[in-house]
C-alpha cells in the first residue's frame, strides 16, 4: 500500500493516522476534513470551553512535537468516492488517489426543520457552533433547550452555572431512556431539579416563534416558552451522503465488520458515521462516543493494512462519560436488553452511587455517579465477561 | 524518601495513592515490577490510582488516555503531556520513593488554582 486517504480529521480519523505509522504504515499518508481546523477535542465544546474555562488552544489533539508525516487537506469537504479509480473528490474538484481509504467522516447534528436563519437557534458539534454560541450566552437570558440527552443536559449545565434561566424539553417520557434505561434516565435527568432548572417531559416542539430572532419555543400541548437562546440538541446523523453511488454499503452510517472492513476491499470506516457489527449481540451498532473514535481506529488500520486478514481483538464495552452540575456521570456496556438495574454502591439521592444493569443475572452495563474507583473495577469487569 | 507501604500490603495490580502534594500513584504491576509516578492525569483532575493497570501502562479512569508507568509518557489524547516518574525503592520489603525534582505537569484546572493561591 503506497498511498492511503483518511477522510475526515477529527479524533477517528487522528487516530486513524496515528495507528497507520504506529503500525509502521510508511508511505503516503493524506488526512482530509471538511473544518478549516487542525483535529480538536469535542467533549469540552459542552462543558468547560463553553463556560469560557478553557480556550481553543486546550482543545488541540495534537502535541506540539507531533508529526505524522501526513498531508493535511483540511477545509476541504469530501463529495464523492470514485471506488473505481480509487479516488477522493473533494468539493473543489480536486481528486485525491489512493490505495487505502479510512472513511471517518463523523455525524452531524440533527436541525429543525424551518429554523435556519433564525437568529438565537444553534446546534452544537463544532468548534465554530460553540464559539458562536458561548458568545451568546455570555450575554444571558433565557435558554431553552430542545432535547435532554447528554449534549442538551450539558448545555443546560454548563448555561446555568453562568446565571441562564434554563428550561429543557424532552419529547420523551424521561431524558436519556435510550441510553441509561427508564429508571436510571430519570435518576440522571433529576440533576436539572436539584438545581432548579425547568425540565418539561413528555411534550413535543411545534416550532419556534420570532421575526429574525428566536423569541419562544412553541410546544405541541398548546404551551409557548419564552426564549432569549435556543440549542436544538436532537442527536446526530452520519455525514455519509457523500458515499452514495461509491459501492460502499450504508445502513445508518457505513456497515462495517467487526473489524471495521466495509463493503469495498481496501476501504475502512471508523468513528461517528460508522456502524460496526457488534459479535455479541450480533447487530450492527453505530455508537457515538468518544472512545470508540479513539480506539477503534486502531483495528480499521490493522485490518487495512493486513488486506483483512487481522483478527480483531474482543471490542471493549462502550464507555462514555459526562459532567453536569459537577457531577461525574460514566456508563460502559449496554443498557438496551437488560432485565434489571440495581444500585450497589452509594445511593442515588446523594448522586453518588454505582448501578449494575443485568440480564438473566449477567452484568451488561454499569453507570455511576461520582464513583470513578469503583466504576473502573466494574468496567473491567465488563470486559472480561463480555455481555 | 518517603516509605509507602510494605510491599505485600500491595497486591499485584493493584495501586496506592500517596497523599502527598502533588499525589503520587505507586503501581504494582501483575509482573511484579513497583512503579511511581504523579497522581493526577495531566489533562484533568483525576487520579491516576483508580485507573485501569495494564501491563506497565495505566488508563485514566476518565478519558482513557494511557500512561507509560516507566517513563510517564502519554500514548493519546485528551492527555498531551507526560506524567513526571518517581524513583522507586523496596528495602527490607518496605516500599519508598525518592520524589522527583521537575515540575509536574498538572491539568490546567488545578494549575489556575494553584497559581490563585497566596505564595
Amino acid at each position: 500500500m503506497r498511498a492511503v486517504a483518511v477522510v475526515g480529521a477529527s479524533l477517528a480519523g487522528l487516530s486513524a493516522a496515528r495507528s497507520l505509522r504506529k503500525q509502521g504504515y510508511d508511505g503516503r499518508l493524506v488526512v482530509i476534513g471538511d473544518e478549516p481546523h487542525r483535529p480538536y477535542d469535542r467533549p469540552p465544546l459542552s462543558k468547560e470551553f463553553l463556560a469560557g474555562e478553557i480556550g481553543e488552544a486546550d482543545l488541540a489533539l495534537e502535541p506540539d512535537d507531533e508529526d505524522l508525516q501526513a498531508e493535511w487537506l483540511l477545509g476541504a469537504r469530501a463529495t464523492g468516492l470514485d471506488s473505481a479509480h480509487r479516488a477522493v473528490r473533494l468539493a473543489d474538484g480536486r481528486e485525491v488517489r489512493a490505495d487505502g481509504i479510512v472513511i471517518a467522516t463523523g455525524a452531524t447534528a440533527r436541525r429543525l426543520p424551518g429554523t435556519d436563519g433564525l437568529a438565537g437557534v444553534h446546534t452544537l458539534r463544532t468548534l465554530d457552533d460553540a464559539r458562536a454560541l458561548r458568545d451568546e450566552l455570555a450575554l444571558g437570558g433565557r435558554l431553552v433547550v430542545i432535547g435532554g440527552g447528554f449534549i442538551g443536559a450539558e448545555v443546560a449545565s454548563t448555561a446555568y452555572a453562568l446565571g441562564l434561566d434554563v428550561t429543557v424539553v424532552e419529547a420523551a417520557p424521561t431524558p436519556l431512556a435510550g441510553p441509561l434505561g427508564e429508571t436510571m434516565g430519570g435518576v440522571v435527568s433529576a440533576l436539572h431539579a436539584d438545581h432548579g432548572v425547568r425540565l418539561l417531559c413528555g411534550v413535543g416542539v411545534k416550532g419556534l416563534s420570532g421575526e429574525t430572532r428566536v423569541d419562544a419555543v412553541l410546544l405541541e400541548d398548546g404551551r409557548t416558552v419564552p426564549a432569549d437562546i435556543v440549542v436544538v440538541g436532537v442527536g446526530a446523523h452520519p455525514c455519509v451522503e457523500w458515499l452514495q453511488g461509491s459501492g460502499v454499503v450504508l445502513d445508518n452510517g457505513v456497515k462495517c465488520g467487526a473489524d471495521g472492513r466495509t463493503s469495498l476491499a481496501a476501504v475502512v470506516a471508523v468513528g461517528d458515521c460508522a456502524s460496526w457489527y457488534d459479535p455479541h449481540v450480533g447487530v450492527h451498532r453505530r455508537v457515538e462516543h468518544w472512545t470508540g473514535a479513539r480506539e477503534r481506529p486502531d483495528a480499521a488500520v490493522a485490518t487495512l493494512l493486513s488486506g483483512g486478514a487481522a483478527e480483531p481483538g474482543a471490542p471493549r464495552p462502550p464507555y462514555f462519560w459526562s459532567d453536569q452540575y459537577g457531577v461525574k456521570i460514566q456508563f460502559a456496556g449496554h443498557a438496551a436488553g437488560a432485565d434489571s438495574v440495581t444500585v450497589e454502591q452509594g445511593a442515588p439521592g446523594d448522586r453518588s452511587f454505582l448501578a449494575v444493569y443485568r440480564r438473566a443475572g449477567h452484568p451488561v452495563a454499569v453507570l455511576a455517579m461520582n464513583q470513578p474507583r469503583v466504576f473502573m473495577r466494574w468496567r473491567k469487569q465488563l470486559a472480561a465477561t463480555p455481555s | 524518601m518517603i516509605p509507602v507501604c510494605l510491599l505485600v500490603e500491595l497486591p499485584r495490580g493493584e495501586a496506592y495513592r500517596l497523599d502527598i502534594d502533588p499525589p503520587v500513584s505507586v503501581f504494582h504491576t501483575d509482573d511484579g515490577e513497583v512503579f511511581a509516578i504523579d497522581d493526577t492525569c495531566t489533562h484533568q483532575d483525576a487520579s491516576l490510582a483508580d485507573g485501569w493497570l495494564e501491563g506497565c501502562e495505566v488508563e485514566c479512569p476518565l478519558h482513557a488516555s494511557k500512561f507509560d508507568l516507566r517513563t510517564g509518557a502519554v500514548d493519546a489524547p485528551p492527555a498531551k503531556r507526560p506524567v513526571r516518574t518517581h524513583e522507586v525503592f523496596v528495602v527490607d520489603g518496605m516500599i519508598y520513593v525518592q520524589p522527583s525534582t521537575e515540575a509536574p505537569n498538572l491539568p490546567p484546572c488545578i494549575a489556575a488554582r494553584l497559581a490563585g493561591e497566596p505564595a
